[in-house]
Formats: structure tokens, sequence, C-alpha cells
């Protein structure tokens, strides 16, 4: 059981999320550099934060066409496992692996807080360790982590359970108030429609120790080696 | 050779709080009647084209694959053979 972590030009969560699979918790993990296109053998593909290609054009537009990229669609398409993380997310949205895009956040400015997410759907490789509309404290950094699609997708991602997590407030209640960035409907992650590829602009790799105050984000991860492990997805 | 001028704009329906940030702002300076400001991108191309049609396809497919994400934004061009 092996994890990948892209690295594309100007990423910079990699060590971060290396170092969760790794030493965290205890993982086979390797850096899979931009340029690779053979992932045949890795079971799961991170795609991690920061500012490919300095974001230019749109944040993840230019990650897009990394030559790691046709490779982690095939992946995906084969139906493993793929989470993308804050700039991650921006990647898989402009590689139309997951609907909507990610917008500038609604006051402009980058936020860099503690935020609450709401577990919506429990159904997939990444959350099926969480209890049922469990309460996560997950940290965002980004500035351009503003949700939006279209009416006609939303109806359909709600219809398939693709709204994983939703910005609430610390007791669970999904208001406008706790909306960080003026995401739709609150929306901080989205699943495809078949589950497997996963993106949120929270960082559940950079909460998982106790030494750094909080560790609601090892809920996350260890849902994945659950996954590939075989353990029971909930119902 | 062919001269583009691409140009990319969040689609009406989308709300662009760049655009609505400057509008105040000209609100402030007593730029009274500035009823909208919407921002864009601007991008220029030199082409190594001799066809026109071929020049203007090259355009469009960059702009549906790269130059702009059509989920949020519309784009359009002007092509001009210097």
């Amino acid at each position: 059981m092996k994890f990948g972590v892209v690295i594309f030009p100007g990423s910079n969560c990699v060590t971060d999320c290396y170092y969760a699979l790794r030493d965290v918790l205890g993982q086979d993990t390797e850096y899979i550099w931009h340029g690779t296109k053979d992932l045949n053998y890795f079971d799961c593909i991170v795609l991690p934060g920061g500012f490919s290609y300095g974001d230019y054009l749109r944040c993840g537009a230019i990650a897009r066409f990394s030559p790691v990229m046709d490779s982690v669609l095939e992946f995906a398409h084969s139906g493993k496992p793929v989470i993308g993380i804050c700039n991650g997310f921006q990647v898989l949205t402009e590689a139309g692996l997951l609907p909507g895009a990610l917008l500038r956040n609604k006051n402009m400015k980058f936020i860099c807080d503690n935020v609450f997410l709401k577990t919506e759907n429990t159904n997939t490789p990444f959350t099926n360790l969480c209890s049922g509309e469990q309460v996560l404290k997950i940290p965002v950094a980004h500035g351009d982590g503003n949700y939006y699609v279209d009416d006609e997708t939303l109806k359909s991602m709600k219809e398939n359970n693709q709204i994983v997590f939703r910005y609430c407030d610390a007791q669970g209640h999904v208001t406008d108030k706790a909306n960080p960035n003026g995401s739709l409907g609150n929306i901080a992650g989205v699943c495809n429609r078949e589950g497997n590829v996963l993106g949120m602009m929270p960082h559940p790799e950079r909460c998982m120790e106790k030494i750094l105050g909080n560790e609601d984000g090892i809920v996350i991860l260890k849902s994945m080696v659950n996954y590939l492990k075989g353990g029971v997805i909930n119902g | 050779m062919f001269y583009a001028k691409v140009f990319v704009t969040l689609k009406k329906s989308i709300a662009d709080p760049q655009g609505n940030a400057v509008r105040e702002a000209l609100l402030s300076m007593k730029y009274n009647g500035v009823k909208d400001v919407r921002m864009g991108k601007l991008i220029e191309l030199k082409l190594e084209e001799k066809d026109r049609a071929k020049a203007e396809k090259k355009v469009r497919d960059m702009c549906e694959t790269l130059l702009a994400n059509t989920v949020i934004e519309d784009y359009s061009y002007d092509i001009l053979e210097v």
C-alpha cells in the first residue's frame, strides 16, 4: 500500500502531507515529481496545497497540464482514490475531475484560520471513519476558496451525495456567518460521482498531532488508510 | 503572423468582488454614476501562422483548454494580421 504526494513547481504543503502519512500514520509514502508519468505502483494520490506555477492565469490552471496529470486522470478513472487539498482541489476542478470552480474569496482577503466543517457524506474513502455529521476543526489558508458551481450541477451533486464537507459553526450549524469565503452553500469539500476523488480547501494534514493543538485532521487520513486496507465504508 | 487579443471575463451570473471594490473606490472618488465594474484579463498572443482560419481555430482551442475556464468565464478575441 503506497501513497504518492505530487510535487508541482510551487506546491508548498508537500512535506506536510508526506510527514502526515509517513511519520504520523506510518504509511509507505513517496514524492511524485510532476514530470512523472508512471503511477502504477501507487494506491492513493495526494495533490497538495500551495501555489503551483505561482497561481498564474488561474489557480491550478497550469498544473492541470503537467505531464503527471494525464496519469492522475487515468488513475482516478480507474477508481483509485485521489485527494486534492487546497491548491490540489483547484487543480482537480481545472482538470474536470471535480465539478465547479474556486473563485476569489468573497471578501478579497487571504484567509488563514481554523474553521469548522460538517461531514455530510461518510460513505467515501476519505470520511469512512467519521461519525455521521461529525464536526471537524481544520485550518484553511487560501485566497481563492470560494466554491462555485451552476445550479443544475449542484442539483445532481446533491442527488449523488457529492457534497462531503460544509463550513459550519462549532456546534455544526451551517450558517452564513460560518462561511469564511463566500462558497455556494458553505461547500468546503466535494467528491466526484463515483466518490473516489475528493477535493477540499481545508488542510487536514496540518492538524494531525496533539503537540500542534489539534488532531481533527487525522480521521480523514486514517479513513484513507482504512479504505485501502479494505475497511468497511459507512452505509 | 497574426496578433490575437483574448479577453477573459467572469460570467455575468458570477459576482466579481474585485470589480465591486474598484467601483466602490471610484464612487468614493466622486465619479458618480458608475453602475457596474467588471474585471477581466487581456491576453496578447503572437502566432506564427499563415492562414487566418487556422490561427482562429488555434486561438479558440487555446481558450477552451487553458486560457479560460468555461465553468466560470467567458472569452472573446480579436485577430489581426501583422
